[in-house]
């Protein structure tokens, strides 16, 4: 951290002078099986340096050969976010030493990216309603992963303090697709939710390309935030920092956030803002400044010798083309309409990221309400709960649709049904069997519930005679003491119809 | 710097290229420099804007590979040559620069 | 009798009728690697008892009646730049001292798959860098015709190797000339084929658009076969090509040039060419032209630059290839003197300047320049441009003649020193053989003849377009039989006996499988 600290101007004050211009450039690992230039596998969490070859190590002679699926799955991104597709482009060496880098340099694209000059379109929430924001983008191009790196010794486990490191090269050279927009003016004070939006976005794109598991907690995703504020009345952008490691949605909108608030300080104080990378911190809440951008960054770019180009025909593009799933947006509003949920609604499901689970639902049969009621009820408050993600729960679409089936069949009522969720999620089979295992089944013998009934009023004979005066509503006290009795397995409307006929 | 090269020059690129030159290397490299890069920089008296460059060449394009997982080294394999080894991991001296 | 004197051709054709065993011809030549190298230094590692193993399987599977590869049984020498699996290589830097890859190039595979016995790997200027082999961290390669002149270089150890008989064939690697001048200064025929041709997969690379790897031999014929052995499509390499090798060993075969039309090129055959190199190679033409081939002068105004982009375009890939030797996943690791727990990136400084030679050094920091921003248009961008131009002058003379020829290198061997404190004088060596790796095209070298004035043999070089490097068999195998009925025999029979006296001790103390 600098030794001076820069004091935060408020957000919304800085908005009052400044305007932010944001640059954002994510990273995406591709899940293609093998890695980016040699046949290695590209799964997580492997042991350390189980996934390795000559190639990806950087050993003496070995050559790289590049994953044809890999430039497959970077067309598709490019074309999926309206971009140009180069007939003609190749990989450049980016040169510089770093321990976690086997060659010292990377393989990369450089003036000759595969996908340039697109957009896409995000929508974001502001004072006067949800409103569409169009992002430029620059560039998409391919390039290969590093290595991961472990420091030892030290007391915080980072890079300062370490006594030395230990690097595992199972990530070096998996396939990364980097995104990259053009500035992004004119968001304002919205800019925070931009970003966000964007990112997010990003991530429901290339997952529904199916190109990338885009997991930002394992870094599959990763995101740099640049930044930089303009005064109101100038014409030419500030100057920018570059803020990485921001890897989770809600970091990107917090670190455009804090970064405008710590631009406007400095700038506010009547200093200059250095060029620098800087590093997001999720657990405190800032950044801390990384190198200076200096001229001793000279990356001495030039074409990778050991590749030829890549050089896609225009019957490869559109095959590709013809590929690309509805995009998002599109696919949401379809939805919406075919469901019927009101735009509040279907924000909310959107939100939980619960868009493909109710498409599932319904498609095993429940009604789209039905199947609202379920993922943004009772399962989305145990994801919250638990902490996992909704799709995670132990529960499958068709799953929800059977319980539905089961509650319009009156063999459970929704509070049953929820015992049955406990039971999904504890592994104890179908939903039909955990309503015989677990004796959930609504009593419908008409003979039980009308002793119950009977005891039901004799034990409340103020209330039968409130209902006998005609004060219908009055029979929730009955229904509600009968299913106390029958200990939730009964359905009530049938309780209340021979409440309602004994006491006629 | 069509005038030469400098001395410092040269150690700003021994710096890039990390290599811990001696003053006595860098006495002996300047003029040597010098005199090999004033002889090639003549390449740019032919080198017409129309002329396009040439990186490789047979031109080839397009050569890809199948994404299929292939045997690679054995943790063993891949470590034998290691200057120093922790963890199933290569041991390197304690990285500057930024966090990772 | 010791079949050290045999031509690979002739070695095959006798384990193929059984007149000899390999385990034999393979012992001999470790014998005569123990009676000659201590002197020489043509190896940095031998395998004695894995190529006796390669050895004997290949008796055994030919004993058992097995269709063996045509060169099965016959041992080869690897020059030390290509990875071999359980075998130390070191492309002659310290850097890489004891290293042992743990696997094969492509061309390694292809030489085990077929039963060439390796006897172990040849010396080379550190990372191919050099045209003397004076540039090995591991002691200059004497030439065998004289061990006070150089080898040539970077391939010095193969040649060596194959002009002293320790060997009948042998590995080397051409990226400005490599192959074909020390062929040229040992009286040795040397190929390097059409880029793409050979994968380039384990070879340490120097200059990636450049490094081509092809046949050391004693005769056409040998390389031809050597060639067609090595050559072909590799996945493993991109740049590899994916057509098969071209009729080389049926056009070595042919040797007949009648008919065809050979351009010499007037910017490879002047000023500063020495009178003995002059003198050979102008004999050889009127023999070509005896043997009915029509001579044309051709004009190559471009080639001019070759020698500036040429070390342009090398030293900046080099700079980016050797990056890699970093000390931090293999090679030596050199902690900084004085400095109390040193970071890595001092560890790598530390470890480059002790680890690299001068040469390396050298051309590290110019293609460090020649690709730094600001620099690169200029340098290499220019570079690359004027390439375009050699292959258009290559081109325009290949629409007029079959192939072309010129002296492979302006002098004979020089004396071991003499050009090692004059960098640029050093590099004039490799005027006549550049252009053909800018333009990828193949290229090979025969011996012509002695000098008069220095006893010292000179080479002769053949330039075919690309993926036309069967033409360079027909006229060089045609030249060649000329000139051994001329001299009735021989070239290397000429050369002064090696060996004799007690001089094994280096080599037997070389002994280097891992």
């Amino acid at each position: 951290m600098t030794a001076t600290r820069t004091e935060l101007v408020p957000f919304d004050r800085a908005l009052e002078t400044y305007d932010p211009v944001m640059g954002l450039e994510v990273h995406v690992e591709l899940s293609t099986a093998s890695k980016m230039f040699c046949g290695c596998s590209t799964v997580f969490g492997a042991e350390p340096n189980t996934q390795v070859c000559p190639t990806c190590l950087g050993m003496p002679g070995s050559l790289p050969v590049v994953n044809g699926k890999a430039v497959e799955s970077a067309i598709r991104i490019g074309l999926a976010l309206n971009c140009s597709i180069a007939p003609w482009s190749r990989f450049a060496r980016k040169n510089y030493f770093y321990p976690d880098m086997p060659k010292n340099f990377q393989t990369s694209q450089y003036d000759e990216p595969i996908a340039y000059e697109g957009w896409t379109e995000v929508t974001i929430e502001t004072d006067e309603g949800p409103k569409a924001f169009r992002v430029e983008i620059e560039r998409a191009h391919m390039e290969e992963d590093t290595g991961k790196s472990l420091h030892v010794g030290g007391s915080t486990g980072r890079i300062h303090g370490a006594d030395y490191s230990l690097v595992d090269y199972n990530r070096a050279g998996i396939p990364l697709i980097e995104i990259v927009t053009k500035p992004i003016v004119g968001a304002g004070k919205y800019a925070p939710q931009v970003a966000r939006a964007y990112v997010a976005s990003l991530r429901e794109l290339v997952k529904a390309l199916d190109v990338s598991d885009a997991r930002m907690e394992q870094g599959s995703m990763r995101c740099d935030v640049n930044l930089s504020l303009m005064r109101k009345d100038a014409e030419v952008f500030g100057t920018r920092s570059e803020t990485k490691n921001v890897n989770s949605l809600r970091s990107v909108e917090r670190a455009v956030r804090y970064e405008v608030e710590r631009h406007a300080g400095i700038l506010d104080a009547g200093q200059k803002i250095v060029q620098e990378t800087r590093h997001w911190h999720e657990d405190t809440g800032v950044t801390t400044s990384g190198r200076e951008k200096s001229d001793a960054e000279d990356y001495r770019y030039f074409p990778e010798p050991d590749l030829v180009p890549v050089a896609p025909t225009d019957a490869w593009v559109e095959e590709l083309r013809a590929t690309l799933p509805e995009p998002p947006a599109a696919r949401r509003a379809r939805l919406q309409g075919e469901w019927g949920y009101s735009d509040l609604e279907m924000r909310d499901v959107v939100g939980a990221g619960a868009v493909d689970l109710i498409e599932a639902t319904v498609a095993a049969g429940a009604t789209p309400t039905a199947a609202r009621k379920w993922w943004l009820g009772d399962l989305a408050r145990r994801a919250n709960d638990t902490g996992a993600p909704i799709d995670a729960l132990g529960v499958t679409p068709v799953q929800v649709a059977e319980v539905q089936a089961l509650v319009d069949a009156k063999r459970i009522n929704d509070k049953l049904a929820r015992q049955v969720f406990d039971g999904l999620v504890a592994g104890e089979g179908t939903p039909e069997e955990i309503v015989v295992a677990r004796g959930l089944e609504v009593v419908s013998d008409d003979g039980a519930l009308a002793a119950a009934v009977e005891r039901a009023i004799e034990a409340n004979p103020d209330v039968a005679d409130k209902i006998r005066d005609g004060k219908v509503a009055a029979a929730g006290a009955l229904i509600g003491a009968v299913m106390k009795e029958m200990r939730g397995q009964a359905d009530a409307g049938r309780v209340r119809e021979l409440i309602l006929e004994k006491l006629a | 710097m069509s005038d030469g090269i400098s001395r410092a020059d040269v150690a700003h690129l021994a710096n890039l290229a990390r290599i811990d030159l001696t003053d006595a290397e860098l006495d002996r490299l300047t003029p040597e420099l010098t005199v090999i890069l004033e002889s090639v920089a003549q390449v740019a008296e032919v080198a017409d804007a129309d002329v396009p460059p040439t990186s490789h060449a047979v031109p080839l394009a397009n050569v890809f590979r199948e994404d299929v997982v292939t045997p690679g080294l054995t943790p063993e394999q891949a470590l034998a040559g290691a200057p120093a080894v922790e963890q199933q991991r290569f041991a390197v001296p304690r990285i500057l620069g930024e966090e990772a | 009798m010791s079949t050290i004197r045999l031509s690979a051709a002739e070695i095959a054709a006798r384990l193929a009728a059984g007149d000899v065993s390999s385990a034999d011809v393979t012992q001999e030549h470790l014998d005569r690697i123990a009676e000659v190298d201590g002197d020489l230094n043509a190896f940095l590692a031998l395998d004695a008892e894995g190529a006796l193993a390669t050895a004997r399987d290949v008796d055994a599977r030919r004993a058992a009646g097995e269709t063996l590869h045509p060169l099965a049984g016959v041992p080869i020498a690897v020059k030390d730049v290509v990875a071999t699996e359980g075998i130390a290589t070191t492309a002659g830097s310290k850097i890489l001292e004891g290293w042992v890859p743990p696997y094969d190039a492509f061309l390694t595979r292809r030489l085990r798959a077929a039963g060439l016995p390796i006897l172990g790997k040849t010396n080379m200027d550190e990372f191919a860098m050099g045209s003397s082999t004076e540039h090995s961290a591991y002691g200059p390669t004497r030439n065998p015709w004289d061990r006070d002149r150089i080898p040539g270089g970077s391939g010095g150890g193969s040649a060596a190797a194959v002009g002293a008989y320790e060997a009948p064939l042998a590995i080397g690697t051409d990226t400005g000339g490599s192959i074909r001048q020390p062929a040229a200064v040992t009286g040795t025929v040397g190929v390097k084929p059409t880029y793409g041709g050979v994968s380039r997969y384990g070879l340490i690379a120097m200059a990636s658009s450049l490094d081509q790897a092809g046949p050391v031999t004693r005769t056409v014929l040998d390389a031809a076969l050597l060639h067609e052995l090595i050559g072909g499509h590799d996945p493993l390499d991109s740049t590899s090509i994916d057509a098969p090798v071209p009729p080389v060993v049926e056009a070595a075969r042919r040797a007949d040039v009648s008919g065809m039309r050979i351009g010499i090129v007037t910017e490879l055959n002047g000023e500063g060419y020495q009178p003995g190199v002059r003198a050979r190679f102008d004999e050889a033409v009127a023999l070509l032209t005896k043997a009915g081939a029509e001579i044309v002068e051709v004009s190559c105004p471009s080639f001019a630059y070759a020698l500036s982009t040429y070390y342009l375009v090398m030293p900046a890939e080099a700079s980016s290839n050797l990056a890699r030797f970093d000390a931090m996943r293999y090679g030596l690791r050199v902690a900084p003197a004085g400095v109390p727990s040193p970071s890595a990136e001092q560890v790598m400084s530390a470890t480059r300047e002790a680890g690299f030679g001068d040469e390396v050094k050298r051309r590290i920091i110019i293609g460090t320049y020649a690709l730094s921003s600001g620099y690169y248009d200029a340098y290499y961008g220019s570079a690359q441009k004027v390439r375009t131009l050699i292959a258009r002058d290559f081109e325009a003379a290949f629409g007029s003649v079959d192939v072309l020829i010129s002296p492979t290198s302006p002098t004979t061997a020089f004396p071991l020193g003499s050009k090692l404190d004059d960098p640029m004088s050093m590099y004039l060596q490799d005027v006549a053989t550049i252009p053909a790796n800018l333009a990828g095209i193949p290229g090979l070298s025969l011996p012509v003849g002695v000098t008069d004035e220095d006893g010292l043999p000179v080479g002769l070089q053949v330039l075919a377009p690309a993926m036309a490097d069967d033409r360079l068999y027909n006229v060089g195998a045609a030249l060649e039989r000329l000139l051994v009925e001329q001299w009735g025999g021989p070239l290397l029979s000429r050369a002064p006996e090696l060996g004799n006296a007690a001089t094994s001790r280096a080599a037997s103390s070389k002994e280097g499988k891992a």
